[in-house]
């Protein structure tokens, strides 16, 4: 049994620390009340190597580890949880799908631009009648001679916007249910296809979330990803890891509520002391760091046994659970801490709020997450 | 161009400095960094490096905890690292400046560089020192540096605004802030860094097996006063102001 990071674990987090410190946590304000998407700041990431970070040298990546990847997202969301997520569906699920399951050639031409971070990635998977339900997949995929005609919507896509193609789920074949649905590249300039951002959301403001629309969209028929009818299965192993990075994105949002609301107990004064010196709040504080240290350390776990070559669903979706029902208890409780400024923007702690409730959704909701662990242990 | 770096491990600049029992400066549990003036001394090297070619070695005397400082280099693109651990051997200026010159001696070099003081001790005389035992001139507090030909033209702050000298290589040169803005380490460099040769040496190894020791000694270290809590005069702003200049006048004594 060894808790210690690897000295590269160490220094990557440590320079993702810094690098979120004074380049990104100054944006953030920002970045949340103009719903600005954050694309210098994933200029500058990817001259750093990081949208490439899990990934092997050979397709541009820098041949890190998953428990270094879950690191960078949880110091990037610390800072900014809009960027955090922009990163966290670039990996989780755009690069993700084409390294697990794509072609070399595929690796080769497509991972290989996400990595060196010529464009975003994005998946595209929920619709509007397929959400928890991702077997009820509406968008078809049907083959007219070497070329793919896809129909249909996806709805709630991060970074479609700024994605030069998208990895989407079609049925490929009707009489299959789940087990005909397959996944397929689609360049995102194809006749046909339509990008919309208009969502108006609680938080998240500069994370790009869009809708997607095909109208007999054409594409080659070698853009299919993996193996035909196989679809359903690889986004299940897809969603697996976004679960783990998802509660590091929690565990980085949860440490700012704790950082925010420790700083804020002890400047702020009430019955001549500071009320960190008040046993109410002191609970809450201690709650909160019980939490997060649980939290990155299921998290880390997960990530470990993923690296490890071991199964790791159940541990994935504890994690996530967990992390993502704590961290918006962590922000509720942040805010309470700072009382009537809390409620203010002028503070960061409503933004955590507002940011954290969408990690108990995205990726699976808690419901799901929840069923998935009680699957996992027998029932 | 062959380039050396000296650098230092030091206390995090945000690091809480507190004394221990024996009244010496408690080491456990600070987050360590590189000195950030040998930051930029490192970017330096590299931009030198990128622009000119050769290869840049760092070098830190210091614990075996040092190589981190000495991995960062690394990964931000340095080619090698030698970490010279002393031992037992009780430090000042003049043993750290031996030490370092001894192992330096032993490299080829056209230029080097470290940052013009550590933000730790602040005796900004370690690099002065080098450059006297090596009987090579030194720039201090470099703010431009320009090498061509087989010499550098460097820009110094001087007070009240900065002077331009030449100087023919091989010469040391000490990095002030504004020299550069350094890069963070890319991820890829991080990962390569592990590669990269980190030669570990002793100060048998260089010779100086109880040959240095330190010819100033720290008696005591102290901590400053505690900051007092601040003062609210209250009442109308007029009269709260000549309150306020008679206190800064009579109590506080800065005007």
């Amino acid at each position: 049994m060894d808790f210690n990071l690897t000295r590269d674990q160490k220094m990557i987090r440590d320079v993702v620390r810094d690098f979120a410190e004074q380049e990104i946590a100054p944006r953030a304000t920002e970045i949340d009340r103009t719903g600005t998407f954050p694309l210098d700041i994933i200029n500058k990431m990817s001259e750093m190597d990081l949208m490439g970070l899990p990934f092997p040298e050979e397709y541009g990546g820098a041949g890190a580890d998953y428990v270094s990847y879950c690191l960078a997202v949880e110091e990037i969301s610390r800072a900014c949880g809009s960027t955090g997520l922009t990163y966290e569906a670039h990996i989780s699920l755009g690069c993700m799908p084409i390294y697990l399951f794509g072609t070399q050639e595929q690796k080769k031409k497509y991972l290989t631009m996400l990595c060196r971070g010529e464009c975003v990635g994005a998946f595209g998977l929920t619709e509007p009648e397929a959400g928890s339900d991702a077997g009820g997949t509406k968008t078809t995929a049907e083959l007219d001679g070497d070329e793919w005609v896809i129909n249909g919507s996806k709805c709630f896509i991060t970074n479609a916007s700024y994605a030069k193609f998208v990895t989407i789920t079609a049925v490929t074949d009707k009489t299959r249910g789940r087990k005909g649905i397959s996944a397929i590249i689609v360049p995102t300039d194809a006749p046909g296809f339509t990008i919309r951002s208009s969502y108006e959301k609680m938080g998240l403001h500069g994370s790009n979330t869009t809708e997607l629309f095909f109208d007999n969209v054409r594409v080659p028929r070698e853009n299919l990803v993996g193996n035909l009818n196989e679809g359903f299965k690889q986004f299940l192993k897809v969603l697996d890891g976004g679960r783990v990075a998802i509660a590091a994105m929690a565990v980085g949002i949860a440490q700012a509520c704790l950082d925010a609301s420790l700083k804020y107990a002890h400047q702020r004064v009430q019955f001549g002391r500071s009320i960190s010196k008040f046993q109410a709040i002191q609970f809450k504080l201690a709650d909160m760091a019980v939490n997060i240290e649980l939290a990155r350390l299921m998290y880390l776990k997960a990530a470990w046994l993923k690296d490890n070559g071991q199964p790791y669903s159940k541990e994935a979706a504890i994690a996530k659970l967990f992390a993502s029902e704590m961290a918006t208890r962590a922000a509720l409780d942040a805010i309470q801490i700072h009382g009537g400024y809390g409620y203010m923007k002028e503070f960061p702690v409503e933004r955590y709020l507002r940011d954290a409730k969408l990690l108990e959704i995205g990726e699976g909701t808690s419901e799901v997450q929840r069923l998935v662990i009680a699957r996992q242990i027998g029932c | 161009m062959n380039i050396v770096v000296c650098l230092k491990q030091t206390f995090d600049t945000e690091a809480k400095i507190t004394l221990d029992a024996g009244g010496k400066i408690e080491r456990k549990g600070v987050s360590l960094i590189m000195n950030p003036y040998d930051e930029f001394a490192v970017e330096e090297a590299l931009r030198l490096k990128e622009k000119d070619g050769g290869e840049v070695t760092v070098i830190s005397v210091g614990e075996s905890s040092a190589q981190d400082a000495l991995r960062q280099a690394l990964a931000m693109g340095a080619d090698k690292a030698i970490l010279v651990d002393p031992g037992e051997a009780e430090l000042d200026e003049y043993a750290t400046a031996t030490i370092l010159a001894k192992a330096i001696s032993g490299l080829e070099y056209d230029i080097i560089l470290g940052g013009f003081r550590a933000i730790d001790d602040g005796s900004a005389q370690v690099a002065g020192r080098v450059a006297e035992i090596l009987n090579v001139p030194v720039v201090n507090v470099v703010t431009k540096l320009e090498v061509e030909g087989g010499k550098a033209v460097a820009t110094r702050e001087i007070e009240g605004g900065s002077e331009l000298v030449e100087v023919a290589l091989p010469a040391v040169f000490t990095a002030q802030k504004g020299l550069n803005e350094p890069r963070y380490p890319s991820m890829k460099g991080i990962m390569k860094a592990k590669k990269k040769p980190m030669q570990k040496m002793t100060l048998g190894d260089l010779g100086l097996e109880g040959q240095v020791a330190a010819k100033v000694k720290a008696l005591s270290y102290s901590l400053p006063e505690p900051r007092k809590a601040g003062k609210i005069i209250p009442g109308e702003a007029a009269e709260a102001a000549r309150e306020l200049a008679k206190l800064l006048r009579e109590e506080a004594k800065v005007i």
